[in-house]
């Protein structure tokens, strides 16, 4: 076919540009939405309580995958560092994932039950008073504003109705009940103390 | 044939684009000293590094790159279908309504209402907005197309459709989500299929944003300030189309070790390091169209802008596939490589095509003879190529060395640093970054200065001084 078909006809072009960017969408990412490593969950993974899904929620708003990951790559010094690799199956109830791409801070995915919630509360108001030589922000605030107990219901409400996570109905019927009168940064620490728990840090 | 709409559209584009470029890079001079001096977050929500982040990519990408690239497609059309840009109503609320879409990014990003979804982060009701908008820059570009009045549609017009249709799917796609309130939406991907669905479209912001559409810009403004026509026409076809077709591809290399399963991983190497034949495609077609008059690098300092934009856009696009490679990628991820990579992209290559496009543009908009001065383009040229200079090497070392770094192990079986004395270690390479961010400012206010002074000047002013008019091409 001569080139020049296609230059003398712009439906004919938008219609192959369309054609040929498609490809990789439907080769790359329709089958991972069937694979079973991917969309089924580790047996000892739940989904995130109203008190940690409204701290994930602080992490998602804060921005805090700017400089923290949240996948251990199967690499020594990650495994020794951060705990056993990440596997895919531990974050099907995570939307939008966190991964990140960038390590200004260590990787977060296996930091549940690495520090007290004491430590946390600390470091995350202050945090050169634990490690001086950190450049990370402080988030004082979170102190002092509470947890949209509103937002959590309806989220877990989202998170049943169109996606299937297995809330209990006692779950959902407590959910504001769960996170009313509780600070944002209660609500992130215990997000961040249950994430990558449901397989054991170390690795042999 | 009266074109005083259409030039007084691409006009305001010119002029949100300086503008933008500079607030944008502006945040980014911020964030870059608050990683040298965390202090500077002064415990403030909004000023903090992780909410202005996102504030300074999407900024300089969708802000300043997003005008340059919609006010300059409007202008090519126009000029290259020798017709005026279809549907005048709509093209002003192209204008409008993206800046509105950029306004509401200030107002929400810093104050905590974000996807956090990298370069996606905008919230859902901004996202249909956005969608409104691009639909209608896709009608008065195509309408605009299918008057012409020449029956070759023209090569720069190519890319320009292949990133507006392209940015369409990616946005929407990569957007579908279920509201929870008027902020908040959770995406419809599971995990790891959101971490791909997510870097489809990130990385191809990049293929077709910040390349596609930015190669359109030079296969206009390259050829037409050299006065010289494109050096192979049959290459600008192979290697349009080899860019378009394999750049989707590559999306997974950003998810490379990590739960992503190894099949889609080992896809995104593949096409990455393919990409590199048609990236130098462009690069090839774009500096050997100087060839026969090579003196215009010496005599024209927007000549050296663009042609230097197209060194670091073959430097940056070598760069890349390298660093997929999965064994260079375990060493370079996550480190400070990446963002040094990012920025010889987006400075050398975006930034550079851009100023040098409306250096050339400006004077014929508002009818000029020349930019009022010639020398301020040659001091911008030489400070902005030392700050990224600066920038980039920075980066590099401080990647080369956090990789290094945390991968060493001693002979016990123990890490030998600890992550807190990378972070250290990496101190004074932050402040050289500044330093060169600084540079790259300050060229950007030097052009501030022209381009005013140029509008302001009369035309018959500073006559010796001035670039030559540039005759008509296309």
């Amino acid at each position: 076919m001569k080139h020049a078909i296609i230059e003398k006809n712009i439906g004919l072009m938008g219609v192959l540009i369309a054609i040929v960017i498609s490809f990789a969408g439907l080769v790359e990412i329709v089958p991972l939405m069937f694979q079973a490593s991917v969309i089924e969950p580790h047996p000892n993974l739940k989904p995130y309580t109203a008190l940690e899904l409204a701290g994930r929620d602080v992490y998602v708003a804060e921005g805090c995958y700017n400089c923290h990951s949240q996948s251990i790559r199967p690499f020594v010094d990650e495994t020794l560092r951060y705990g056993h690799y990440s596997q895919a199956n531990e974050f099907v109830y995570d939307r939008p994932f966190q991964w990140g791409s960038k390590r200004t801070g260590p990787d977060l995915h296996r930091v549940g039950g690495k520090y007290s919630d004491d430590w946390h509360e600390v470091h995350l108001i202050d945090p050169r008073s634990v490690v001086p030589e950190s450049n990370m922000p402080g988030y004082p605030w979170l102190a002092e504003q509470m947890v949209d107990a509103e937002q959590v219901d309806k989220g877990m409400r989202v998170l049943k109705d169109y996606f299937d996570h297995p809330y209990t109905e006692e779950q959902l019927a407590s959910a504001k009940a769960d996170v009313e009168g509780r600070t944002k940064l209660e609500a992130l620490i215990a997000y961040l103390q249950v994430l990558g728990t449901a397989i054991p840090r170390s690795y042999k | 044939m009266n074109y005083n709409f259409n030039d007084e559209l691409v006009k305001k584009f010119t002029t949100a684009t300086i503008l933008w470029g500079i607030v944008g890079m502006l945040v980014g001079v911020f964030i870059a000293a608050q990683m040298a001096w965390p202090a500077l977050n002064f415990d403030i929500p909004w000023l903090t590094f992780s909410r202005l982040r996102p504030l300074h990519t999407n900024a300089v990408i969708f802000a300043f790159g997003g005008n340059a690239l919609i006010g300059t497609s409007f202008y090519v059309v126009y000029r290259t279908c020798k017709a005026n840009l279809y549907a005048p109503k709509l093209a002003s609320f192209v204008f409008w309504g993206y800046q509105l879409v950029i306004l509401a990014a200030v107002l929400t990003l810093p104050f905590g209402y974000t996807q956090s979804r990298e370069y996606a982060e905008l919230i859902w009701p901004i996202d249909i907005f956005l969608t409104l908008v691009w639909v209608a820059y896709a009608v008065v570009f195509f309408g605009t197309i299918t008057k012409r009045k020449e029956p070759h549609i023209y090569v720069a017009n190519w890319f320009y459709a292949a990133f507006i249709i392209t940015i369409a799917v990616l946005h929407i796609v990569n957007n579908l989500q279920v509201p929870v309130n008027w902020h908040l939406s959770y995406s419809v991907f599971p995990g790891a299929v959101d971490a791909l669905v997510q870097w489809w479209y990130g990385h191809n912001a990049v293929g077709f944003f910040l390349t596609a559409g930015f190669l359109g810009m030079m296969y206009y403004f390259i050829p037409k300030q050299a006065e010289r026509p494109i050096y192979s026409y049959r290459l600008s076809i192979v290697h349009f189309w080899a860019l378009v077709s394999s750049y989707m591809w590559a999306g997974p290399h950003h998810l490379h070790y990590t739960s992503l399963p190894d099949w889609a991983q080992s896809l995104g190497m593949v096409f990455s390091l393919i990409l590199l034949a048609p990236s130098w495609g462009g690069m090839i077609n774009g500096i050997m169209t100087l060839s026969g008059a090579w003196h215009k690098l010496r005599d024209d300092p927007i000549i050296k802008l663009m042609i230097v934009s197209l060194s670091f856009y073959g430097m940056s696009t070598f760069e890349g596939p390298m660093m997929s490679i999965k064994t260079v990628n375990a060493l370079s991820h996550y480190t400070d490589w990446t963002i040094g990579h990012v920025h010889s992209g987006a400075l050398g290559w975006v930034a550079l095509m851009t100023v040098g496009a409306l250096y050339a543009l400006i004077p014929k908009l508002w009818g000029k003879k020349g930019m009022y001065s010639t020398q301020l383009i040659n001091v911008h040229f030489w400070v902005a190529t030392l700050g990224i200079v600066l920038y980039i090497a920075s980066m590099w070392i401080a990647g080369v060395m956090q990789g290094l770094m945390w991968r060493d192990i001693n002979e016990d079986g123990t890490v030998v640093y600890s992550f807190a004395q990378t972070i250290k270690a990496t101190y004074p390479y932050y402040v050289v970054r500044l330093l060169g961010g600084i540079l790259f400012i300050a060229g950007m206010f030097v052009m501030l200065y022209n381009f005013i002074k140029t509008v302001k000047t009369d035309k018959n002013d500073k006559a010796e001084d001035n670039v030559a008019e540039l005759g008509e091409m296309a």
